[in-house]
């Protein structure tokens, strides 16, 4: 089915504080404009998937939703599957419309833990908080240490990675944070969790994406702008907890990103361009690495001397991703992919043809992974 | 501070274990590390469970660790995320593996700068607030 379906519109709101706004309607913003991107009236749509708002996850919210839109679709819900989600139900978004049982799909995401809860990120985790066992940070900060003691990762070259995805997301007017990061400030930057530093860490934004998908023939015929096919996808899932994780330097990742490439026929060479899901430094690292486009162990060396940034070898979230454009776990990636591939993103890849986006949730427990063509 | 003085630190984020972890911080409280094993395949682990992962056996019984473990990562948390450890910082969590297999969440005491994956442990069972902890110690 590789190209057989395609991204035909992309929508966001605006990042950052959006206060008094719900996620049903930053969700029905989102899903506005990216059907007004495509050219497609909401009575066409007859599939609304959703990732369930992280900060206040809520029973039936798929259905809420759909009301809320005023529709009544055949294929509808939410997927409980962390930030890996996004892309887990664009997969399955694309399924469904090869095999007949739905034709045009909108997938969508909203939260606003900025300024509504932190709770879910901040939380004990069970009984281990009388350990002092706390936060998000923590987790990865763990699988952090590991890789350094393991394989002479420094924090240099996670600095590197927070510097490269600063500096795109300086240049992106619609970003949440747009102030430029050196190394130097990037050694100043308070501990969080060591050997994480503030700098490492993503934003926490209000905000909500969404896509559209049909097939490339259906496409063809409404006349889309620049539909961008989706050449593979994959999972993968850890799913001990770092507490049990046998090894805390390889995850599902690599399976994940695996069947991804195998499906659209590309090994890592032939990747122009990687919207990486950057909720910490380390994840970027350790997701390229999964992904083979280094060694195992030997990410701390790629990430270094720019090759992530514009120009470099393999530039990496374009708009900013979430440690600059907005912390939203991971449709925004999916977006700036099809910007690329339609050839106008605000910082474009010269000639891109290929790009990579991953996703993931939990503490690398949860992995997904999409790869999209150039628009056609 | 004497158990009893400690105890009235409400703040303390008590475990409030379920029926299949509720033998686990028993037998901590009487001086005694203990883990899972399998009845029917040998298996061990951490947290208490109702069945076997690996072969999903509901027959496991309790067995005490000898207390000998490494160092398998760690952290240092200077950000307080909660009211007590808040008082604490900085503080180490690390996740410890136990010579039975078997891994856990814990705290290694003393000064983290001296840490180094894969060294050797020893466990030190301390009270915090009152509850037992399985702590451990370089050695």
């Amino acid at each position: 089915m590789r190209g057989n379906v395609i991204i035909a519109g992309i929508g966001h709101t605006a990042f950052g504080k959006l206060p008094g706004r719900s996620t049903v309607s930053l969700n029905i913003e989102a899903c506005r404009n990216a059907l007004a991107d495509a050219g497609i009236e909401k009575d066409a749509v007859d599939a609304l998937l959703v990732k369930p708002p992280t900060s206040n996850p809520q029973f039936m919210y798929g259905q809420s939703l759909a009301e809320a839109m005023g529709m009544q679709p055949r294929v509808g819900g939410a997927w409980d599957q962390g930030g890996a989600a996004n892309i887990s139900l664009i997969a399955f978004a694309a399924m469904a419309i090869e095999h007949g049982q739905c034709e045009i799909a909108l997938v969508c995401y909203a939260d606003n833990p900025r300024t509504g809860s932190r709770h879910a990120y901040e939380k004990a985790w069970g009984d281990d908080a009388a350990y002092g066992w706390f936060g998000v940070p923590a987790g990865y900060a763990m699988l952090a240490r590991r890789h350094m003691e393991e394989f002479g990762t420094t924090s240099d070259q996670l600095g590197a990675i927070a510097v490269a995805i600063r500096r795109h997301g300086a240049a992106n007017p619609a970003a949440q944070l747009r102030k430029p990061l050196t190394l130097a400030q990037y050694r100043e930057s308070p501990w969080v969790v060591d050997p994480l530093r503030r700098d490492d860490c993503c934003l926490v934004s209000d905000g909500a994406a969404a896509v559209v998908l049909m097939s490339a023939q259906r496409a063809k015929a409404l006349g889309v702008r620049k539909p961008v096919p989706i050449l593979g996808f994959g999972q993968g899932q850890s799913s001990w907890d770092v507490g049990q994780r046998p090894d805390l330097t390889r995850t599902g990742a690599e399976i994940s990103g695996a069947t991804a490439l195998k499906m659209a026929g590309l090994r890592p060479s032939d990747i122009d361009v990687a919207q990486i899901y950057d909720c910490f430094t380390i994840t970027v690292l350790m997701t390229l690495e999964a992904y083979g486009f280094a060694a195992h162990g030997q990410g701390g060396p790629f990430c270094a001397d720019g090759r992530l940034e514009i120009g470099g070898e393999l530039p990496v979230n374009t708009a900013g991703g979430l440690l600059s454009e907005t912390g939203m776990p991971g449709l925004q990636l999916v977006v700036e992919g099809v910007r690329q591939m339609r050839g106008e993103a605000n910082l474009q890849v010269q000639d891109a043809r290929t790009c990579i986006v991953s996703n993931q949730g939990g503490i690398m427990h949860t992995h997904s992974t999409l790869i999209l063509g150039e628009a056609a | 501070m004497s158990p009893a003085e400690d105890m009235v630190d409400a703040t303390f984020p008590a475990p409030q274990p379920g029926p299949a972890a509720a033998p686990y911080w028993r037998a901590l409280d009487e001086g005694r590390l203990v883990f899972q094993r399998c009845t029917a395949c040998g298996n061990a682990w951490l947290p208490g469970r109702t069945e076997c992962p690996r072969c999903l056996a509901p027959a496991a019984h309790w067995e005490t660790a000898s207390g000998n473990a490494r160092l398998v990562s760690w952290v240092v948390y200077h950000h307080g995320y909660h009211e007590y450890y808040a008082t604490r910082l900085p503080y180490t969590v690390a996740v410890v593996e136990l010579a039975e297999g078997p891994r856990l969440i814990s705290n290694v005491i003393g000064d983290a700068n001296g840490l180094r994956i894969d060294m050797p442990l020893k466990l030190v069972i301390q009270r915090e607030a009152g509850v037992a902890l399985a702590r451990f110690a370089p050695g």
